[in-house]
C-alpha cells in the first residue's frame, strides 16, 4: 500500500467560510425557485397574492389541458429508468471488463465516453435522426426508444462518476480474492464489486436521472413527448400553470433522487479508505 | 494482540492428510518473456514450500498459475494426481493470502471470513460459528464486527489468513503476505503462519523475496532464478550446502574471496578449506564464505576493523585485510571491536562453495 494520502484536510476551509459558500450557492439556487413560486401566487394585474391557481389545478385533478403533462411525466420517468438501466447493464460491466481484463483499452473507452459532452445536443440530433428512422422501423416509435440517445448523452457524466470510484478500489485484488474463495463471476460482480462501487454507481444513476428529467432538445427535435416538451406546450396556453407544473416536476425529481439515494445506501457507514496517518501530522 | 500463540487454539479444520501438488514442465510467457520456463516442483502432503527468488524470477507467476489466476502455456499442474490446468480459479479449492490488503472493504472481518462459506452455500448459523472459530485461530475473535479500515495491517492479513483457511482448502497459497507489514509484526505473523500451517497440516506454497522469511517458515525452500528452480532443499541444506554461488549469495550473506582449488580443497589466504562439491576442478576460483565461518583469533590473518554494527542478538563487523579485501563476519555481541582496531581472524573450516573465476560476476551480493 502506498503511504501517501491525499491530504486535502489540512487546508479545509473554516466553518464560517464554508457557511458563506453554502449560503451563496443556496441563494443562487433559491432565487429562481422563489421567483417561480411568487409568479404562481400573483392574484392578477391589481397585485396581491392568493393560491387560487394551485387550488384550481389540484381540484381539476390534472384533467383537461394538463393531462398531457402527467403522461409526459410518466414518459420521462420511464426514460430515466431506461437510461439508468443502460448505464447499469452496459456501461458498468464494460468498464469493469476493461479495468480488469483489457487495461490497455482504457484510454479508448475514456475517449469514447467523454466524446458526447463535446457534441451539442442539436448536432447530435442531426446524426441521430436517420438512426431513429431505422430504430422506428425496427422497434416502433415509442417514447422509450429515446433512452438510447439519452444513454449516450449521460455517458460522460456517468463514466467520470464511476471511474473515480473505480480508481479508488483495488478491483483486481478484490476480484482475485473472491475468485479464490470460490466466487463465480456473477458473485464477484454482485457481492464484491457493486457494493464497493456503490457510490460511483449511485452518482452515475443520479446524474442520468437528472439529465433525462431536464432534457428538451433531443425529444423536441425527434418529435417525442417528454416532461420538458409538454411543459413548453402548456406554457403557451397557461404560463402560470406551466410554472406550477415545473415546480411540481422539480419537487418530484428531488424526491426521486432522495429515494434512489436511500435505496442505494442500505448500510451507511464510514467506508472511507484506509488512511495510514499515524501520530501528529 | 499476540499473546495467544503458545496456548494453541483449537484449529478450525481437523488435521487431515494433506494434498500433493505437482508442477510438471510448466511454461508461462508474458508477451514473449518467459516467466516460467519448464518449471517443475512437487509439494508433498502437508508440506510448506517457500518459493524464494529475486523479483522477476517467476515465483509469483508459479503461485498464480497454481491458483488459476494465470493460464499455462505448456506443462501440467496436478492436485492429488488430477490435472487442474483447465479448472477455473473458483473451483480449485485454494486459500490465498495476497500481498496487498485484500479484505472486502464493505464487509466486516467476520463477514469477510464468511464469504467463502457463503459461496459454498453453508447455512448462516454454521457459517458464523466457523468464521468465529477461524478468527479465533488467528487471535482476532473479538474483532468479528470490525471493518478493514478499523484494523491494522497485521490484523488485516490475519483476517485474510482466517478467510483463506475457513473453507478448509486443499492448498494454502501465500503471495508475499508479510511484505507490506513493518518488521516486528512481520516476524510475529511469520511465526504464527508457521504454527497454524503445522497445526492444520495444510500443503502450503509461500512466495517471498525475503530469505529470512523463507528459511523460518518453510519445510523446504526452492530458490528460483529466471523462471526455473535453481536449488530446492531444506533451509539447512540451502544455507550450509548451496549448490551454486547464486544460492550462496541469495540465501544468507557471503564473503566472496579469491582463492585456489587444489586436490579437492580450497586455499584462501594460506588456509585450506573443505569444499561442498569435492568434484570441483583445480584452478583459480571465487570462494563464498559465510560471515559466521570467520572468527576472531589470537593470531592468524591480520585485519583492521572498518565498522561494527549491533544487530540485537549478534554483531556484524566489517574488516579490511592488508591487501584491501573487505571481509565481514558475524559474532556474539560481547565482543565489541572498535573502528581502526587491529585484529586477527581465522576461518572456522566450514565447507565452502566456489565459482570458477572465468565465469565470475554472475550474481551480485544480496543482503
Amino acid at each position: 500500500m502506498t503511504g501517501l494520502t491525499t491530504n486535502g484536510v489540512a487546508h479545509a476551509p473554516s466553518r464560517t467560510v464554508r457557511t458563506i459558500i453554502l449560503g451563496v450557492v443556496g441563494v443562487i439556487f433559491a432565487v429562481p425557485i422563489v421567483a417561480m413560486i411568487e409568479f404562481t401566487l400573483r392574484a392578477g394585474l391589481v397585485g396581491g397574492y392568493n393560491v387560487d391557481r394551485w387550488v384550481a389545478l389540484f381540484q381539476s385533478g390534472f384533467t383537461g389541458v394538463y393531462r398531457p403533462v402527467l403522461v409526459a411525466l410518466g414518459n420521462s420517468v420511464a426514460l430515466a429508468i431506461g437510461t439508468v438501466l443502460i448505464v447499469l447493464l452496459l456501461l458498468i460491466p464494460t468498464m469493469l471488463l476493461v479495468h480488469i481484463r483489457f487495461p490497455r483499452l482504457r484510454r479508448v473507452l475514456e475517449f469514447i465516453c467523454i466524446l458526447p459532452i463535446t457534441i451539442p445536443a442539436i448536432v447530435l440530433v442531426v446524426g441521430l435522426a436517420p438512426v431513429y428512422a431505422i430504430v422506428a422501423r425496427m422497434l416502433g416509435s415509442g417514447v422509450w426508444t429515446l433512452a438510447f440517445a439519452y444513454g449516450i448523452t449521460v455517458l460522460p457524466f456517468a463514466y467520470r462518476a464511476i471511474q473515480s470510484n473505480l480508481d479508488g478500489v483495488d478491483v483486481k485484488t478484490l476480484t482475485e480474492a473472491a475468485r479464490t474463495l470460490g466466487a463465480g463471476w456473477g458473485s464477484v460482480l454482485l457481492r464484491v464489486l457493486v457494493p464497493n462501487l456503490r457510490r460511483g454507481i449511485l452518482a452515475g444513476a443520479f446524474i442520468a436521472v437528472a439529465v433525462v428529467l431536464g432534457e428538451f432538445t433531443i425529444a423536441s427535435l425527434l418529435n417525442r413527448v417528454n416532461l420538458q416538451t409538454a411543459l413548453v406546450v402548456v406554457s403557451k396556453v397557461d404560463p402560470y400553470t406551466a410554472v406550477i407544473l415545473s415546480l411540481l416536476a422539480l419537487a418530484f425529481a428531488f424526491l426521486l433522487l432522495l429515494v434512489i439515494g436511500r435505496l442505494g445506501a442500505p448500510r451507511t457507514r464510514t467506508s472511507r479508505r484506509r488512511t495510514t496517518v499515524k501520530g501528529p501530522a | 494482540m499476540n499473546s495467544q500463540q503458545l496456548t494453541a487454539q483449537q484449529p478450525t479444520a481437523p488435521t487431515r492428510p494433506g494434498t500433493v501438488v505437482e508442477f510438471t514442465g510448466v511454461v508461462k510467457e508474458f508477451s514473449g518473456m518467459r516467466a516460467l520456463d519448464g518449471f517443475n516442483l512437487t509439494l508433498h502432503a502437508g508440506e510448506c514450500v517457500a518459493l524464494l527468488g529475486p523479483s522477476g524470477s517467476g515465483k509469483t507467476t508459479a503461485l498464480r498459475v497454481l491458483a488459476g489466476l494465470e493460464s499455462t502455456d505448456a506443462g501440467s499442474i496436478t492436485i492429488d494426481g488430477i490435472d487442474v490446468s483447465a479448472l477455473s480459479t473458483s473451483k480449485r479449492d485454494m486459500g490465498m493470502v495476497f500481498q496487498s490488503y485484500s479484505l472486502f472493504p464493505h464487509l466486516s472481518a467476520g463477514e469477510n471470513v464468511e464469504f467463502g462459506l457463503r459461496m459454498r452455500k453453508i447455512k448462516p448459523a454454521e457459517r458464523r460459528r466457523r468464521a468465529a472459530a477461524s478468527l479465533a485461530m488467528v487471535g482476532l475473535d473479538d474483532h468479528f464486527d470490525r471493518f478493514a479500515h478499523q484494523l491494522s495491517g497485521g490484523q488485516q492479513q490475519r483476517v485474510a489468513l482466517a478467510r483463506a483457511l475457513v473453507t478448509e482448502p486443499r492448498v494454502l497459497l501465500l503471495d508475499e503476505p508479510l511484505s507490506a507489514l513493518d518488521a516486528k509484526v512481520r516476524v510475529q505473523l511469520r511465526d504464527e503462519i508457521r504454527r497454524i500451517q503445522t497445526e492444520l497440516g495444510i500443503t502450503t506454497l509461500f512466495v517471498t523475496h525475503d530469505q529470512d522469511e523463507a528459511l523460518a517458515v518453510a519445510d523446504r525452500v526452492a530458490v528460483m532464478r529466471a523462471g526455473n528452480i535453481e536449488q530446492v532443499g531444506t533451509p539447512e541444506e540451502l544455507y550450509s550446502r548451496p549448490a551454486t554461488p547464486f544460492i550462496a549469495d541469495f540465501v544468507g550473506l557471503s564473503n566472496r574471496i579469491d582463492g585456489l582449488v587444489r586436490s579437492a580443497r580450497a586455499e584462501v589466504y594460506g588456509t585450506s578449506l573443505p569444499l561442498i562439491d569435492p568434484a570441483t576442478p583445480d584452478g583459480p576460483v571465487t570462494v563464498s564464505i559465510r560471515p559466521e565461518d570467520i572468527e576472531f583469533a589470537a593470531e592468524g590473518l591480520a585485519a583492521t576493523v572498518v565498522t561494527s554494527s549491533f544487530l540485537g542478538s549478534l554483531r556484524r563487523t566489517t574488516l579490511r585485510l592488508a591487501d584491501g579485501t573487505i571481509l565481514f563476519l558475524q559474532h556474539g555481541v560481547r565482543v565489541h571491536p572498535k573502528a581502526g582496531e587491529n585484529v586477527f581472524v581465522n576461518f572456522t573450516g566450514a565447507p565452502v562453495s566456489t565459482e570458477r573465476v572465468e565465469t565470475a560476476s554472475v550474481a551480485q551480493q544480496q543482503s
